[in-house]
């Protein structure tokens, strides 16, 4: 049975801007495009903006004590005797060249931390457009076919638990090459949620689009355009954002093997020559870095899906 | 005979072997060109199946269904649908809902320019002119029906088909849409089918009162004739006795001789 697991499982720190993508009946009407006509005089009112100040201060300040917080108490705990991690002070102090010079390029592997970052990120373009173009397309297959799905979906059941990295030997074997051999790993661990997903929205959607469909004569093409991939669009999105959080996951593990330019090799390198500084500015960068790929992804799933919640 | 739609001794099973439930048996009804009939009866009975039938959307078991002249087995645009829960794309505005049927009923009948206005007077027609750029989860329940029977309208259907179109509306938005209809089918003389659990909707809009017995296997009980000089009034009909008589005919017909404990008329 194609259950969208993955879907529950990942979502859960993602959730707030959207709740489950599951059941488009039970989505809240909430994101009415239309303002509500006001006429004038909004700026002149000294409570909206001291409302407005208070609303960004609730939203802005609980992550900036915590972090302030927990830095606070990581220095402490590393200015102690025989502390092995930097203390963040001590990271910024090792790693300042690298902040301010992110774009420098000495040769070989020895490149600014953009060109590192802007690497991996390559990868992760070509192995995730690769996994969106099939995951969508196997996913419209499976979901529209049961004939495929009783066929393909204990296999993907099989295959999606395999670990990313598991991949890798057989890439390199097959691909004679690092390169390709990431990307493929990229496509090989972001394709499931995304077939799987795609394959439950088009299982779901409503008898009622179906019945209209047929009522109005649709042809496969109409259909799939006007139909099926709107009404299947935010479980699509849901299983590409997913996707998206496991490639980039997958790419920093993948370049430590690999290496070459990119994070992940970075990282990998920095432990070599125990430049712990180098690593925690890296995972930062890693941290921010996927933060707005699913930012980006979720906002541009937002953008595409308005209005096919509600109905 | 030749009527404009025949359904002929139509009968329906679903599923096969010891689960098969005969729904329909031997469903026989004639309906004349520019008629408007009201299909009731009490829920779950098979009223639902005769108009999905009708629409195509599902086979007979045995027996035919013909509208002038041909045999119809799909769905088509020469029978179109009000649905109960209007059944409206919500990725679409109101205008698109409506194009989409138009676009695709019309294409090379009518230019692109044609089909525009067309969707234009439709969705005047119903009242809803000043919403066009509106996604139906902007927009009331009735209004969202309101935009469902436009798009049926538009289709210029031989046959319309609606199924408790006004199931899902407050009293007052429900009779003000029965009046609309009512107008609209005056003006355009419309061969209508309706399936409704509203003995006073069925009495007011219909030319003939299909009332069908209790499932399983239910089938035509008995048509009532409503000789009511049209347009209707529903102001006039509250105390008009012929109109009355009419609707304790289909009551007597509902609760006395077709009693069912689990339903009363809506
Ligand atoms: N696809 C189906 N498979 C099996 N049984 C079905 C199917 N569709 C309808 N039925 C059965 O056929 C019977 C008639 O259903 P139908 O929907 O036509 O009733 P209805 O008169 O429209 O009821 P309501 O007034 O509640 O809408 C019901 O007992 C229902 O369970
Ligand atoms: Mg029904």
């Amino acid at each position: 049975m194609m259950s969208a697991i993955i879907d529950r499982t990942m979502t859960f720190g993602a959730g707030r801007e959207r709740p489950a993508v599951r059941e488009t009946s039970t989505a809240p009407v909430a994101r009415q495009t239309a303002p509500p006509a006001r006429s004038g005089a909004v700026p002149a009112d000294p409570g909206v903006w001291s409302r407005r100040l208070r609303n960004a201060a609730t939203v802005v300040l609980p992550p900036v004590i915590v972090t302030a917080f927990f830095l606070l108490i990581w220095e402490m705990l590393s200015s102690s005797q025989g502390a092995v991690l930097p203390a963040p002070s001590q990271v910024v102090t090792d790693t300042w060249e690298l902040i301010v010079n992110p774009f420098y390029d000495h040769g070989g592997n020895d490149v600014g931390m953009a060109w590192q970052l802007l690497a991996s990120l390559e990868r992760v373009a070509y192995g995730y457009a690769l996994a969106v173009v099939a995951g969508i397309g196997l996913g419209v297959l499976v979901g529209q076919s049961t004939w495929a799905m009783r066929g393909l979906d204990p296999l993907f059941q099989v295959l999606r638990t395999v670990p990313p990295l598991a991949w890798l030997p057989i890439s390199l074997a097959a691909f004679q090459a690092s390169n390709p051999s990431a990307i493929f790993v990229i496509f090989i661990t972001a394709i499931w949620p995304i077939i799987i997903n795609t394959s439950v929205g088009i299982r779901n959607i409503s008898q009622d689009y179906v019945n209209v469909a047929r009522v109005l004569r649709l042809n496969g093409y109409e259909y799939f355009t006007k139909i099926m991939l709107p009404a299947a669009a935010p479980y699509v999105f849901s299983g590409l954002r997913i996707g998206i959080g496991l490639a980039w996951l997958a790419i920093v593990a993948a370049e430590m093997l690999i290496g070459g330019v990119g994070i992940g090799f970075f990282i990998w390198d920095a432990w070599n020559a125990s430049m712990l500084s180098d690593i925690v500015l890296a995972l930062v960068y890693v941290g921010l870095v996927g933060f707005f790929l699913d930012r980006l992804v979720a906002i541009v799933g937002n953008w595409v899906t308005r209005g096919t919640q509600a109905g | 005979m030749t009527s404009y739609l025949s359904i002929e001794h139509v009968h329906k099973t679903f599923g096969e072997g010891p689960t098969a439930t005969e729904v329909l048996r031997d469903v026989d009804l004639h309906v004349e060109r520019g008629e408007f009939l009201s299909i009731i009866g009490h829920s779950g009975c098979g009223k639902s199946t005769v108009l999905n039938i009708v629409a195509g959307l599902l086979e007979t078991s045995t027996g035919a269904v013909i509208l002038d002249g041909k045999e119809v087995s799909k769905p088509g645009p020469d029978r179109s649908v009000v649905f109960q829960n209007h059944s409206l794309l919500p990725w679409l505005t109101v205008r698109d809902n409506v194009a989409l049927a138009v676009d695709k009923t019309f294409k090379g009948k009518k230019s692109a320019a044609e089909r525009r206005e067309w969707v234009n007077a439709t969705l005047d027609m119903v009242g809803m002119g000043h919403a066009l750029d509106k996604r139906p989860d902007e927009i009331s329940g009735g209004m969202k029906q309101r935009v469902g029977i436009a798009r049926a309208l538009a289709m210029e259907p031989k046959v319309l088909l609606m199924d408790e179109p006004f199931g899902a509306l407050d009293a007052l938005t429900r009779a003000h849409l029965q009046d609309e209809v009512m107008r609209i089918q005056s003006d355009l003389g419309n061969t209508v089918l309706m399936v409704t659990h509203d003995v006073d909707e069925a009495v007011l809009l219909s030319d003939r009162i299909v009332m069908m017995t209790n499932g399983p296997a239910a089938t035509i009980g008995e048509i009532l004739e409503i000789d009511l000089p049209k347009p209707r009034e529903r102001l006039a009909m509250a105390d008009n006795a012929e109109y009355n008589h009419y609707r304790a005919e289909v009551l007597r017909f509902l609760h006395e001789r077709h009693k069912n404990p689990e339903s009363e008329a809506a």
